[in-house]
This record gives C-alpha cells, structure tokens and sequence, in this order.
C-alpha cells in the first residue's frame, strides 16, 4: 500500500446533494400538533385550578356550568374546621425552621465542595445528592420508623428534622454554581490582608453569596410547603403543616362538604403562589427543579 | 475547577465546614436506612426472610410492585418522550420559552395533593370537562378518569411533564448550537441534524432525565389514593408500605417493603443507565470553549 | 452544487438587525464583491463591521434582509446552508464531541450518501493534506486546539466545495501555533486552489494570504483591493487607521494643486497626496511609522522637529515616540540608537503622506 495520495480523479465521485425530501406541510403539521398538546396541557390545568376556585365560592354545584349560587362562607367555615389558624402557624414554624436550618448546614458544605478537593470527595458528593433521588417515600418510612422509636414521631421536632433531609442538599446543589462563580482571587487577597478562613467566609463571601442564599432561601421554601411525603410519615395530629391537613380534608371528602375542601384547597393554593410569584422574581424557573449536574469527568 | 490550595500550615479548616452537613445526612439519611434495611430482616415472628417471603406469597402484597410499573412506567415514557419534540423546538432562547417554562413551574410547585383535588372537582363525572364533552358530542356517556387507573396516570403526568421538560430543556440548551449549525453547512437538514448532532448528545441527560422521572413516579403515593382506587386497580407499593407502618404497626414489614421499593427502582435506574453508556461520554461543547 | 464555479456574485447584501429599543441597524449594509474561481479574499475589519455576518450570509445561516447571492447563474440566497454545498471553519473548530476524527471528517461526505469505503480513501486524503495521519480515532476532546482546527478544515474540504469559508480560524490559537497554521492555510489553498472567503481582523494575516483585501467598516465596505494596494494605497482615513497608518493629524490646507496638497501648522509644515476631493480647510494626515525615518538634521521638505519622549526596543528596530513643539505625537519606527530626550528631525516623502478630508464632526 503505498502512502501517496490517491488522485482526485481515481476516487468515487461525491455525490451531490439531494434536496431533503421533507415537505412543508408535514413540518408544519408536526409543529401544530406540538403547539396543540401544549395548549391541551395547560388550558386544562387552568380551567382545572379554575373550577377549584368556582367550587370554593359556589353555595351549591351540581353538574351544571356554573353554580347555583355564591358565597364566600366556606372559607369562613374552612378556617374553623379545619383549625387552619394553627395549621398555618405550625407550617410557618416548619417552613423557617427548615430554611434557616438548610442554610446553615448546606452553604458552608456548599463552599468546601466548590472549593476544594480532598479524597472523599465523591463519595460525600454522593451522600449529599442521594436523598434528592431517592423518593421521599422510599426513604421515609424508614425514616419514620427510627423517628417513632425515638420518640421524635409525631413531633414538630420530627417534622423539622425530616424536611431538612432533601433541604439541605437541595441548598448545596443551588449554591455550588454561585460559589464557582465568585473570583478565588477575592479570598486569595482576603487572606493577604490577614483573614483566617472563618471570617473570609463571614466578611467576604456571604455577603457576595446574597443573591444565591436568597434564592436557595426562596426555593427550600417552596418546596418544603409543597412536601407531602414525609410531613405525612412523621407528623401528628397537632404538627401537621398545610398540605397535610388538605390531604386529610380531600381523604375525608365524603363526610365534609367538597365546597369546604375546595376553599381550604384554594388557601392552600394561595400560599404557594405567592411564595412562587416571589420566588420567580428572583430565580430562574429552571432552578426550581432539582437539577442534577452531571460532571463532564462521571458522564 | 481544581483549586489546590497551598496549605500553610496544619489543617485546612474550610474541610470543617462540611462536617455538619455530613454528620446530619449520615444520622438522618444513612443510619435510618441501613436500621430500616436490618429491621427488615427482624420480623415479628419467623426467621430473618420471613418479611420478604411475606411479601411474595400475599396477594395483597406482590401484585403490587406490577400495579405501580404499569403507571409509572407509562407515565414516565410520556412525560420523557413527549417532552423531548417540545423542548427541542423550544431550545433557542426566547420569549415564548421564559413565558412556558414560567408556566410549567406552577403545576409542579402546586404538588400532588392539590392536583389531585383539582382533578376530583374538574375531571370528576360532573365536572367541566364532562359537561364540555357532552355538549359538544364528543362523547356520549359517563367518563371516569377519577378513581381509577386513568385518573392516577393523568395526575402523574400532570405532575411528572414539566419536570421533565425543564431539566431536558436545560440540557439541549447546553449543547452549544454552533454544532447543528456546522452539521448544515455539511449538509446535514433539520432531521439529519437531531438525528446526528442533538439526539447522541443528549441521550445521556435522557437517561438521567428518564430515571429521575421514573424515581418520581414510582413513589406516587396521595394520587393513588385521592384519585385512584387503592383497594384495588391502583394499589401501589407505597400503599402496602404505608399500611404496614401505620395500620399494622408493623414497622418491620414496612421497611422491608420500602427495600423491595427501593430494590425494584435500583433495578430499572440501573438498567437505563447502562443503556446510556453506549452513547457519548463527555462535554457538549465543540471546541475550546 | 457544482463542484466548481467561475464566480460568485454578492450583490448589494443587506443584513438588518433590530437592536435594543426598537433601533434596527444595518449589520451589513449593501456589500456588493465577486468571488472568481481560485481567488482568496480577505474579509478584513474591527469587530462588529459585519464581516462575521457577510460570511454568515454567504453561508445560509443568516436570512438577507436585501440584495442577491448568485453563483454563476443560480440565486443560491434563497437556499438553505445544507443545499449551498459549501465548506466552512468556524471560529471555535464546532468538532462534533461525540465523533472521531474520521467521522467529523467524514460527516459530510455521509450527508451526502457515501458510503464509508467510499469515503474512506477521500478522508484519507484529507487526513495527509492537513498533516493528522494517525489521529484517525481520537475524539475531539483528545485533541490539542492546533490538531482541532486542522480537523476543521479537513472537514470543510473533504467534500470538495466550490467555496471554502474560514470565519477568524486561527484567533484561539496562540502566536506560534498562530504563524504555524497560518502557512499550512495558505499551503493547502495553494495546493487545492478553491475560492476561499477568509473573515479576519487581523491585518497580517489578510495581508498574507489573501489575493483581495476587502476592508469593512460598520456593515459598510471601505475597500477593495490587492494586499498591497490596500497596505499602500488605503481608499480612506478608516483604513488607513486600520492598515497601521498610526500617526493621524489633523492639519489646516493651504494650498491644494494637481493632487498635491500643502497644509501647515506652527510646528509642521506637510506636503502630501489627496487621496480623496478634500473639503474645508482641515484635512486629516496619514503616515506610517515605518515610512518616517529620523535625522539629526534638516532635509529640504516634508520635515517635523521634536523632542524623543519614549523608545521602545524592538531588536530589529525601535518603536520611538517624537513629540512635536504643539505637542502632537509622532510613531516612528526608527534602526539604529535613539536616546530618549533628544531632539530630533523627522522626514518623511510626500508620497506617502497620505491626505483624506476631515471628518464630518
């Protein structure tokens, strides 16, 4: 075989190229049937929240388009019986408790992993991403297990301690990209001007890590009041948080008057947005999924 | 980024930093499985299998691992694969795209419980949607899409599809498009570019995508009970679980059903991901970028 | 596509952008060029004068706002990139990660139908002429920039376009690989002899390796012309700037005959050449440093006097800065030794002070 090129000539011609047979009408047909799920999808979701919200105010509904009638007495009656006053509270104390408490373990977390290497390293990397795919169910019955004999089940403590497991990891996996992000030569030059590492972090990075710590504030919190799972396995009766006591509300629709659900539904509903509307403002929408990096070197 | 760290003297102490976080994972996430995993194979009476075998010889248990397969592994399919079109059309960053992804983020925040009361009220024999079928003539006849199959695998779908479009839409936004475009100078059209640059690059984040997707829907759990039928057709394994736990008080039992739960989705993870190890490991850049 | 052509006609393209704030601007405004058979032509200018997006045009991945494309007789503007069947380099290699070397090489050749024992002697070839025999099944990520790029262009012509596009190939690579890589383009243009549209803002680069020069400012073409017409003979004051005419001062005319032009100052006086109708009084001077040696004396004309500020050793020769009594700055590029303080006279011949109208304020 010998290494000269080959003439141009004695090769197989290039073919040229055909013209694609893809027609027009096809593409666009694709695209319309795309565009139609999308709409399918979420018109139905909001005529589904909206009849949430009619049934909420409607005094009686039977199969008809609208109601009958209206009143704004379910709320006033869902408020009382339900205890929504206490559930509220006891969900605000879960929710700050979790926020604060994810904060404080995960961002320092956060900060080493960013940082530095060390042997270990992946495993604990693993640990910390593991309760994020793991199903809260899967991990929360055994969970509650060891928290009943302990004697924390039933307990705002349990509560607390059992939404904290998917937090704190989901505030180290929001806050490593904002880590990476700040210039090491900022703690580099802190340290020449002689601070040790505990104040570099206090004085340098926290406050530079703001946005990121509200953000992951923000997210937590959304999360941890939409977290049914394992409130549900470790609550008692009086350390239910709101989507708990909605669920009980929904299972036991049959004795309650669904309009009374629908309202307690809609408060529900009502804590969330805003909570999401504000957390919009500041976060990208992406973000409020738990978003699992991949590494290019564990691809 | 590899920062090595020139230490001066002794120890690093931002290594602390990590150790609370880590203590606490390793007591609340760690030890309860591993007690849970041991409790199993401690039941209350028989010898150390006992639970499993307990498991695999009721017929109020066993069937149940095959009764949440057939709704999580459709529903899991549906919301990859009709994502995918979806999010591939919207990859080029622009206001449609911000306005949708806003959207999506409601139901997903929204949560399980409120979905499926949404769907009792709308989806339910009298709701909207039967109204609008009926006068429209579209069909005649009572629908039930609530207590049912249907009615679980629709609220996973509605839970489960914008999950899985905003984390497949954030990794066809990191393939750099400077790559499908060197495809058509090469003669490569529309379908010739997926089918050759996009769909090789992606199918690692599909994989990743489908098992925590998969994850998701197996774990379904207040849906099949508010709008399933969890005496029957849509008792799912967290069901059983639950039942052990809180009914029975059997804890052991519990524990070794949530094993099998765990089992079983380490099975199927494990699956795809292998399957994705055929395709292309490594950066989704196309130069020195 | 034909595999070979005799020209290719730009005609009048426009490329519109809408900006920020509702201000459409013309990235690209009325570029008319024809490309001969063979010919390498430079695409020179700052960034942001719409040479990137003249070569997108051409290219089909830009839509035109105005104007034709025509290859020999066929309007190509209206057809998709992958019809146009030309071969292009980007800026960033864009090397398929997924794919070896022989399948982004072959990539082409596949979209086009050939089968891989047909291509497989033609992505041989390919793999000599870029010098990368041996890297065959390497992945993208394996390889070192200098390696990536020679994929690149093997890429582009494998399938033996009509019309070979580079889009500022060489800017990621360092200076050495930069020279490098530089000679392996102009080899391979030598030995393939396919048109080839060249995007740069580097000057030496253009000046190098192009057959024409087409200067470009703002969406707007400047110039058109050999390297050395071009290097010589800037058309106006924004070429000039570019094609290292660094030393432009703004000077009052005094006298304007047969092309000759006189302008005066306290501190100069300039006999020199209009290069394009002057209007006003003021005109803007050019020269180059390289065309303005140093005398410790007087000659007849075109001489300045100033005090040595600042040299700047180069080896070969020194970079000097003279400061003139008004204190206007002269680059010099002088050989021998300068010492910085001295008081020096500066010549330069009237050919090549180049003379353009004053710029509309």
């Amino acid at each position: 075989m010998d290494n000269a090129t080959i003439a141009p000539h004695r090769l197989p011609a290039i073919p040229s190229i055909r013209a694609s047979r893809g027609n027009a009408v096809a593409e666009r047909a694709w695209r319309a049937l795309l565009l139609g799920l999308i709409t399918l999808f979420l018109v139905n979701i909001a005529l589904m929240i909206a009849a949430v919200a009619t049934n909420s105010f409607a005094s009686r509904w039977l199969g008809t388009w609208l109601p009958q009638g209206w009143t704004s007495s379910w709320y006033v009656d869902a408020w009382k019986e339900f205890q929504l006053a206490s559930i509220l509270w006891v969900t605000v104390e879960v929710v700050v408790a979790v926020v604060v408490l994810s904060l404080v373990l995960g961002v320092p977390a956060a900060y080493t992993l960013a940082r530095r290497e060390f042997r270990g390293k992946r495993a604990l990397m693993l640990l910390f991403l593991l309760p994020l795919m793991v199903p809260p169910i899967t991990y929360g019955i055994p969970l509650a297990t060891v928290l009943y004999q302990t004697g924390l089940g039933g307990t705002l403590l349990g509560v607390i301690l059992a939404n904290l497991i998917p937090a704190a990891p989901f505030v180290i996996l929001v806050m490593t990209p904002f880590i990476e992000q700040i210039d090491p030569n900022l703690e580099a030059a802190a340290r020449v001007f002689g601070a040790n590492t505990w104040r570099t972090f206090v004085h340098v990075l926290v406050p530079l890590l703001g946005p990121g710590i509200l953000a992951a504030s923000l997210l937590v919190l959304v999360r941890t009041i939409a977290l049914f799972e394992l409130t549900f396995l470790t609550a008692g009766p009086d350390s239910q948080t709101l989507v708990v006591a909605l669920y009980y509300a929904v299972f036991a629709a049959g004795v309650r008057a669904p309009q009374s659900v629908d309202a307690m539904a809609m408060i529900y509903m009502a804590v969330t947005l805003v909570w999401l509307l504000i957390a919009l403002r500041f976060v990208n929408p992406t973000q409020l999924v738990s978003r699992v990096k991949e590494h290019p070197q564990t691809a | 980024m590899i920062h090595a760290q020139a230490r001066v003297a002794g120890f690093d102490k931002a290594l602390l930093f990590v150790v609370p976080a880590a203590l606490f994972m390793l007591l609340l996430f760690v030890y309860p499985f591993v007690y849970g995993l041991v409790l199993s194979f401690e039941p209350k009476d028989g010898g150390a299998l006992a639970n499993y075998h307990k498991f695999f010889s009721s017929s109020r248990l066993w069937p149940t691992v095959g009764t949440t397969l057939k709704l999580a592994l459709p529903a899991t399919i549906i919301n990859v694969f009709v994502a995918l079109p979806i999010a591939y059309r919207m990859r080029v960053r622009s206001r449609w795209q911000r306005v949708l992804t806003t959207l999506l983020v409601v139901p997903i925040t929204l949560g399980t419980v409120l979905i499926a009361e949404g769907m009792l009220t709308y989806f339910g024999p009298r709701g909207w949607l039967a109204q609008f079928l009926q006068v429209t003539h579209l069909y005649d006849g009572a629908i039930r899409l609530t207590h049912n199959y249907w009615g679980v695998l629709i609220s996973l779908v509605i839970s489960g599809f914008p999950f899985a479009f905003l984390l497949i839409l954030s990794y066809i936004t990191g393939i750099d498009p400077v790559l499908a475009r060197a495809a058509s100078t090469l003669g490569a059209d529309r379908k010739a570019q997926f089918r050759h640059i996009y769909l090789p690059l992606l199918a690692p984040g599909l994989a990743m995508c489908f098992c925590l997707a998969f994850v998701q829907a197996f774990s379904v759990f207040p849906s099949a009970v508010l709008l399933g039928a969890p005496a029957g057709p849509t008792r799912v394994i967290s069901i059983a679980a639950y039942e052990a736990a809180f009914e029975q008080y059997d804890y052991s039992l519990a524990s070794a059903i949530a094993m099998i739960m765990g089992a079983v989705q380490l099975v199927i993870v494990a699956f795809v991901l292998s399957l994705r190890g055929w395709f292309y490991k490594g950066p989704v850049t196309g130069g020195k970028g | 596509m034909k595999h070979d052509f005799s020209e290719l006609r730009l005609d009048r393209v426009t490329r519109r952008f809408a900006g920020s704030g509702g201000n459409a601007f013309n990235a690209l405004n009325d570029l008319t060029l024809t490309v001969r058979r063979g010919e390498f032509i430079a695409l020179l200018g700052p960034s942001g004068c719409g040479k990137s997006t003249a070569l997108n045009c051409v290219a089909g991945l830009l839509p035109l706002s105005g104007g034709t494309i025509r290859l020999d007789d066929t309007r190509i503007d209206t057809l998709p990139p992958e019809r146009r069947g030309f071969g292009m380099v980007f800026q960033n290699y864009a090397l398929f990660p997924h794919m070896s070397v022989v399948k982004n090489i072959g990539f082409g050749l596949r979209m086009r139908g050939m089968t891989q024992a047909d291509a497989a002697p033609r992505i041989a070839n390919a793999l000599r002429l870029v010098q990368l025999t041996g890297q065959e099944s390497k992945l993208p990520g394996q390889l070192s920039g200098g390696q990536q790029q020679r994929v690149a262009i093997a890429r582009a012509i494998v399938i033996e376009p009509p019309l070979i596009l580079m889009d500022e190939p060489l800017s990621n690579l360092d200076a050495k690989l930069r020279l490098e890589t530089r000679s392996e383009i102009r080899r391979i243009h030598r030995e393939l002899g396919r048109a080839t549209i060249y995007v740069t803002h580097d000057q030496d680069e253009a000046l190098s390796l192009a057959d024409r020069i087409v200067v470009m400012k703002d969406g707007v073409v400047q110039q058109i012309g050999t390297p050395e017409e071009v290097y010589a003979q800037p058309a106006n004051i924004h070429v000039a700037r570019f094609m290292g005419y660094r030393n432009v001062i703004e000077l009052p005319v005094t006298s304007e005959r047969d092309g000759r032009v006189t302008l005066e100052a306290p501190d100069m006086r300039l006999t020199g050449v209009a290069k394009l109708p002057l209007d006003g009084g003021r005109a803007l001077v050019a020269m180059r440093p390289e065309e303005i040696t140093i005398a410790s004396e007087p000659a007849a004309t075109n001489v300045i006097g100033g005090r040595v500020d600042s040299v700047e050793y180069g080896g070969r020769d020194s970079l000097v800065e003279v400061v003139t009594s008004s204190g206007a700055r002269l680059h010099v590029r002088a050989a021998g030794k300068v010492s910085p303080g001295a008081n020096v006279f500066v010549h330069v011949p009237p050919e090549r002070v180049l003379v353009y109208p004053g710029e509309a304020q």
